[in-house]
């Protein structure tokens, strides 16, 4: 087998032009692959960071009658914090929201929206509660930058907020925009205000009562209590994790694309070799060598080709996917409208695993794609091989 | 002719098909071969030489008959036995060099070499002792494009005997080269016959060749017309 991979790597290099446009076409198919899924791992990372972060911490206790696709349900959603979780919340390992249905009036217009309630000393997630300042007077309410650019609304500005209480009854005053928070994630920001849970649940008249309890990312105990259901962070995030894979799915057709024509050139490669060498396959025999043995020779040589192309990838490559990774690649606003957790930019991650996988996968599919024309020789007679005849 | 019998043919027949039914190469073919010959199976072109040679040299095999080749039937060799045997105990020199073109002069002859799995050292002795023997000590370092006719048949003849085989089988080993070359060749090919004591075997029309042979084995229409010892 030495003698086989010796004699190939030999071989493959004196055949010049011909092995070195394969391994580049083969060596482009390596890191558009890394690069490509590096995006969509990268965009898996920043989305469930963000998410995590913004949104679903390390997991929610949802009040029983929670649902969050189905805003009539919101009335009936709330509950007091169990008492079990005081110390907990106290230490900072949770933060409660209320959630309750709004309407507010930028500019004359009117607009519906989710006001939530988050307490102001709350370190769990992202919201910037600590900027909810202001007076008695006005509450004091954040909102995120798409909500602002939407509605036209800035920091100090004053809005008109309607909402309804527990016993249906309306009542309305005017907030006080005195922040404007940037997140990736949409569904803090689009059509939402985050004002102070005190005062949420003054105003609907649910004193100490909440919709969600949002847990620290941290691995800890989840104690179970009644009217009420956890979810844990992974299914929080199935939501992005399915899209991504759906993404990943949509990013194999590419591969097979790029493989298809680095595979497409090797096969043609290997079988003009066969034909354009049977003088070569004919001595080879003459010389000893087994009909096994040309075969794997001329599988290895074809093989051979992933491996140059992967040190081409290298030498080229590892530039190029550290630029990137620490560049990242500008995709702004491109799905914010759409409801994606989707930064500005996505930091392509490149894992050890996905660097290994794709040069074993070019290398299995290099190998078959080598082989199979190579079959051919162990039908071929020597004596026809080495006079070069046709076959 | 030598005592030792290397090779024995019986009754050997050779047919390939063809797109009307068959064509017959060799017919009836009766010879034995001994050690130490330098044996020329001469005759025009389609007389069925090639086919002869290829036969002994295991890369073909009988119709009808059999052939002994250093006591193994070639028809009972499967063809990890045929290449063993080619490895081991025979080398071959053909019309076109057939030479390897990315390896150098010392890779080429060093090749069977690598097959027989010798060590390193073992191996360059060897080849360099035979690159010697052949004047091509200084080209060893060359590929076979930049060598001359003449220097890339020397190094065909090197590669077939460095491994010191018992039989050398030469198709038509003189047609590429001119005259000069020629007889410098064959001079080379009478030294190794008489040094080593290695058989050769040869598919020749060449009258240069046949000027060198010791014994003459005329084919024609795949049948033995004569088979005659010569004056060399």
């Amino acid at each position: 087998m030495k003698l086989l991979f010796k004699l190939a790597a030999k071989n493959l290099i004196g055949a010049g032009m011909r092995t070195w446009l394969n391994v580049i076409v083969l060596s482009i198919s390596f890191i558009v692959i890394i690069w490509h899924k590096g995006i969509l791992d990268g965009w898996n990372i920043q989305a469930r960071n963000d998410m995590i972060n913004w949104e679903t911490g390390g997991g929610q206790y949802r009040q029983k009658n929670y649902d969050p696709y189905d805003p009539f349900s919101l009335t009936e959603a709330h509950s007091n914090i169990p008492a079990s979780f005081d110390s907990i919340v106290s230490k900072g390992e949770m933060a409660a929201i209320l959630i309750s249905q709004g309407t507010i009036y930028p500019a004359g217009r009117i607009q519906s929206i989710l006001i939530k309630g988050i307490n102001s000393d709350q370190k769990i997630l992202k919201i910037p509660s600590s900027q909810f300042t202001g007076n008695n007077e006005e509450i004091p309410a954040l909102i995120g930058r798409q909500m602002a650019n939407d509605n036209g609304l800035k920091t100090g500005d004053l809005v008109t907020l309607r909402w309804r209480d527990v016993h249906g009854t309306f009542d309305a005053t005017d907030m006080k925009i005195t922040g404007i928070f940037e997140t990736n994630v949409p569904t803090v920001d689009l059509g939402q205000v985050w004002v102070p849970l005190d005062r949420l649940q003054k105003m609907i008249g649910a004193p100490g009562e909440a919709t969600i309890i949002v847990k620290k990312n941290i691995e800890t105990e989840v104690p179970s209590t009644e009217g009420w259901k956890f979810k844990t962070k992974e299914d929080l995030l199935k939501s992005i994790t399915d899209l991504i894979k759906i993404k990943s799915v949509g990013g194999i057709v590419l591969y097979i694309i790029l493989l298809s024509l680095a595979m497409l050139a090797i096969f043609d490669t290997q079988v003009l070799s066969i034909f354009r060498r049977q003088k070569e396959i004919g001595t080879y025999i003459a010389l000893g060598m087994t009909r096994g043995q040309v075969v794997g020779l001329f599988t290895i040589e074809g093989a051979l080709n992933s491996v140059l192309a992967g040190l081409l990838a290298a030498l080229y490559g590892i530039p190029f996917l550290a630029f990137q990774s620490k560049t990242g690649i500008s995709i702004a606003g491109a799905g914010k409208e759409y409801g994606l957790a989707l930064a500005d930019k996505i930091f392509p991650a490149y894992s050890f695993g996905l660097v290994a996988t794709t040069i074993i996968l070019i290398m299995i599919t290099t190998t078959i794609v080598s082989y199979l024309p190579s079959r051919r020789i162990a039908k071929m007679k020597p004596t026809e091989a080495l006079r070069g005849k046709l076959q | 002719m030598e005592n030792t019998t290397l090779i024995s043919i019986e009754g050997l027949r050779k047919d390939f098909p063809t797109s009307g039914g068959r064509f017959t190469a060799l017919n009836g073919i009766d010879l034995k071969i001994g050690k130490a010959e330098f044996t020329g199976i001469v005759g025009p072109s389609g007389s069925g030489k090639t086919t002869l040679l290829n036969i002994i040299g295991s890369l073909d095999s009988p119709s009808e008959g059999r052939v002994m080749v250093l006591g193994q039937s070639i028809s009972d060799l499967n063809v990890k036995q045929a290449a063993l045997l080619r490895r081991s105990k025979l080398g071959f020199i053909f019309q076109s060099y057939n030479l390897l073109p990315v390896y150098t002069v010392f890779e080429n002859v060093e090749f069977p070499l690598l097959l027989l799995k010798l060590d390193d050292s073992h191996r360059r002795k060897m080849v360099m002792d035979t690159l010697d023997w052949l004047g091509l000590t200084d080209k060893a370092k060359s590929k076979p494009a930049q060598l001359s006719g003449g220097e890339c048949q020397r190094v065909a003849v090197a590669r077939a005997m460095v491994k010191r085989p018992e039989i050398v089988l030469a198709d038509e080993p003189t047609a590429n080269l001119d005259a000069a070359n020629s007889h410098n060749i064959l001079k080379t090919m009478v030294r190794l016959n008489n040094e080593f004591q290695t058989t050769f075997i040869f598919a020749t029309h060449d009258d240069k060749v046949i000027s060198y042979l010791k014994r003459k084995i005329s084919l024609i229409d795949g049948k033995v017309l004569k088979d005659e010892i010569t004056n060399n």
